[in-house]
């Protein structure tokens, strides 16, 4: 089971969700943004950080990297791709998946471990979950805010796509304003998922909030290592 | 040789953080007449020659396809830096001012 890793100039996570991945029971893979190679990677992870300084707009000028050439006609044909926080506004960027990230309305940077409500435990990367289940992750973003239009919201909501949502806090605020309090999102085929909090950051004992990250490099390598053996 | 301007904005529905952030500035300043502040982005693409229509249209692709995200911006204008406008004349100034500085 090998999981390619992306590094663009400026990625931040791109060695702990390699670290997340090992730790899981796979193998990690580096991928350089120059190159339009995925090497034949069963999955891919687009990891947290400020690629290209996150000029112009967050994910914007990584989303023309010549990596992302390979990658965005293999995810639109079914390659499970995971977008971590930056690597989520890649993937809006690609329009790979819907909407848009901006700026945290309260204009301070995040960094809290977050509770989430998986919603959707059907996809590449939540199956070894149950929908309602709680996990508490880390958050660490100054542009987390999920915004699209009502449509969109509506659509995803419709069909079952929105796959975390924030839990909200006393007051009925979540940690960026995000509308619905979407934390994470999916495509129609359930393979590509992208959100702002980090579960790489919760694979290890004694390091992050819980162990709660795991499920998602757990759900990934089961499901491969199935489909190979049924292929 | 010539440049287009292109301006992008935030569209009316998206929250701009960074326009209430000097939104609440202006006050302290004594600035009190602005009830809203909408900041939004500039670029200026220059070219070898003066401007074409080709360039103008590569120009509003760039816009759309790069430039702005068509989620959460508008593309609001995509035009050629007049030499004669108010635009050139302050670029023409900062220009001479540094020309001034350097001797």
């Amino acid at each position: 089971m090998r999981v390619g890793v992306v590094t663009f100039p400026g990625s931040l996570d791109d060695r702990d969700a390699a670290r997340a991945v090992r730790e899981c029971g796979g193998e990690a893979v580096p991928l350089w943004h120059g190159d339009d190679d995925l090497k034949g990677v069963d999955a891919v992870i687009l990891p947290g950080g400020f690629s290209y300084g996150d000029y112009l707009r967050c994910g914007a000028i990584a989303r023309f990297a010549p990596v992302m050439d390979a990658l965005v006609p293999a995810a639109q044909g079914g390659l499970p791709v995971l977008g971590i926080c930056n690597g989520f506004q890649v993937l809006t960027e690609s329009h790979l998946l819907p909407g848009a990230l901006i700026r945290n309305d309260h204009r301070k940077f995040n960094c809290v471990d977050q509770r989430l409500v998986v919603e959707n435990a059907s996809t590449a990367w939540t199956s070894d979950f149950e929908a309602g289940q709680e996990i508490t992750i880390v958050l660490k973003n100054g542009e987390g805010g999920f915004v699209a239009d009502e449509k969109t919201l509506d659509m995803l909501e419709g069909e079952g796509r929105v796959v975390f949502r924030y839990v909200p806090d006393a007051e009925g605020r979540n940690p960026n304003g995000s509308y619905r309090h979407i934390a994470g999102i999916t495509n129609e085929r359930g393979n590509v998922v992208g959100l702002m909090p980090h579960p790489e950051h919760a694979v290890e004992e004694g390091y992050g909030p819980s162990l709660d990250g795991r499920g998602f490099f757990t759900s990934i390598i089961k499901q491969t290592l199935e489909s190979a053996a049924t292929a | 040789m010539g440049s287009i301007v292109v301006d992008v904005m935030l569209k009316p529905e998206i929250l701009d953080p960074q326009g209430q952030a000097v939104a609440g500035a202006l006050p302290r300043l004594g600035f009190d007449g602005f009830t809203d502040v909408r900041q939004g982005k500039r670029f200026v693409l220059t070219v070898d020659g003066d401007v074409t229509d080709e360039h103008l249209g590569a120009a509003q692709e760039a816009a759309e396809k790069l430039l702005s995200n068509p989620v959460i911006e508008d593309v609001v204008s995509v035009h050629v830096l007049e030499q004669d406008s108010a635009e050139q004349d302050s670029a023409e100034s900062d220009a001479a001012a540094s020309e001034d500085g350097e001797q």
